[in-house]
């Protein structure tokens, strides 16, 4: 029992790993099917996944309403939210267009789910502006040269900024360009050094935590 | 104009008045609307899940085509349901295995190869250019990412950010100067990346005001500025109700 609760996740993800490893080594047409078909197995998984965070949500606002917590008229609405969009959807086979005309399914997406979302978005400008005047004050050079680029920058982004300062727009570019690729080359070296360490890790058993704890 | 783009037109202007409602403090119509949210992304992922998962790979494949092989990964993933039943739980560690195994394995050898070994190549390129005439030159435009220049400019920022963040070393005398030239260096990023991001926020701030505009011409009934009354009249009342609620300091 101990093989199939310890031993055998282990195994698989070495034998996986291994076998994925060597895949991109191998230029044949049945290792490309091979890869092929494995992406659309990680999508299956993935689908399963989502059963699991839906129902652990569910599960949450059921335990809110059943104790009357503060806010529990709220679950509600996100149950008539999801609810309504599931049944409208599946009701219209998942498609926003029939025909060139929008189904109810393609309305919820265009009038909620997109000004929803793009104004919860929106507002954190807000939240980062009052952040800014907070913490943005030059109170060391380092601090200075962060608020210099960042007006460069937002300066260059703007056709208003450019009319005040014509060179803000070639700068911006520069510093995106040079600059900024330049740190951000250095920081994706890093991580994918990081990335490799910790794939071989996990292929080789040293790196577990992904397995959960509970019963061995 | 048909009606359920009138309609919809109303309801879009109400809950993005709704989720501004927040700049003023949070409060019921914002609460609404943040769970409205919640559940409509929600139902929309499910049925998008459901189309692209259920329907095109599992369905038609299987069903239509007689791929049959397609019953390993829903057997997998069935294992991750495990979860819920305490004595079986250990069985979804086999699905964990597997994406995780996969997933090491494809990127391995990716990863080396686009984000560690193209990124090495890209920065280090040759620091001055040979003419058709054979003669060597050096181009020093800053607006040419590709200039001898720039290419100079890369290289110190990789490198000195590279090193900053390498602990192995003790930053003192010369390490210092190129530890702190990759502070620097960071900074500059940071700033860059902050500038861009609020621009990004500020663009569709506008697009929300852009519509709300839009909502509140006669075809659409005025929307937003009914909406806008009825949305400043319930906070008023909503005020006034916890003020009354409020114990005496």
């Amino acid at each position: 029992m101990t093989f199939l609760r310890r031993q055998l996740p282990l195994l698989i993800t070495l034998v996986t790993g291994l076998l994925f490893a060597a895949q991109y080594y191998i230029p044949h047409p049945s290792s490309e099917l091979m890869l092929t078909s494995v992406s659309k197995w990680l999508q299956i998984i993935g689908g399963f996944a989502l059963i699991l965070g839906v129902t652990s949500l569910f599960r949450i606002h059921a335990v809110k309403i059943r104790r009357k917590e503060p806010g529990w008229g709220y679950s509600f609405v996100l149950y008539a939210g999801m609810i309504g969009t599931i049944v409208i959807g599946l009701w219209h086979g998942g498609k926003e267009t029939t025909d060139g005309i929008t189904t109810t399914f393609g309305w919820i997406y265009t009038f909620m789910m997109v000004p929803l979302q793009g104004t919860m978005f929106a507002i954190l400008a807000f939240f980062i502006a009052s952040a800014a005047y907070r913490s943005f004050r030059a109170r060391s050079r380092e601090a200075a040269v962060l608020l210099i680029a960042a007006i460069i920058v937002m300066m260059g982004r703007v056709p208003l900024g450019e009319h005040l300062i014509p060179i803000s727009g070639d700068i911006t570019q520069w510093i995106l360009n040079v600059l900024n690729a330049s740190v951000r080359r250095a920081i994706l070296i890093g991580v994918s050094l990081g990335a490799v360490a910790l794939s071989l890790k996990i292929m080789f058993g040293v790196e577990r935590a992904y397995l959960g704890g509970g019963k061995e | 104009m048909s009606f359920e783009v009138i309609l919809g037109a109303w309801v879009a202007t109400g809950l993005t008045l709704f989720i501004l409602t927040f700049l003023y403090q949070d409060n019921p119509l914002f609460k609404l609307a943040e769970h409205l949210y919640v559940g409509v992304s929600v139902g929309y992922a499910i049925v998008k899940t459901y189309d692209t998962v259920v329907i095109r790979l599992i369905y038609e494949p299987m069903v239509m085509q007689g791929d049959w092989w397609l019953l390993i990964p829903l057997a997998i993933g069935a294992l991750m349901l495990t979860r819920y039943v305490p004595k079986a739980a250990w069985m979804s560690r086999i699905a964990f295995a597997f994406v995780v195994g996969v997933g090491s394995g494809l990127a391995i050898p990716r990863v080396i190869s686009s984000y560690i070994l193209k990124q090495i190549e890209d920065t280090v390129r040759p620091l001055a250019s040979l003419a058709t005439d054979g003669s060597t030159t050096f181009t020093y435009s800053l607006l040419n990412p590709a200039s001898n220049l720039n290419a100079i400019v890369l290289l110190i920022g990789v490198v000195s950010v590279l090193f900053y963040f390498f602990f192995s070393v003790e930053h003192t005398g010369p390490g210092k100067a190129v530890a702190r030239t990759g502070i620097i260096f960071l900074m500059i990023a940071f700033g860059a990346a902050f500038g861009y991001t609020v621009m990004a926020r500020m663009s569709l701030l506008i697009g929300r005001l852009t519509d709300l505009i839009e909502y509140a011409q006669p075809q659409y009934g005025r929307a937003t500025w009914w909406l806008l009354a009825a949305t400043i009249a319930t906070l008023i009342v909503f005020h006034a109700r916890r003020k009354g609620t409020e114990p005496p300091q």
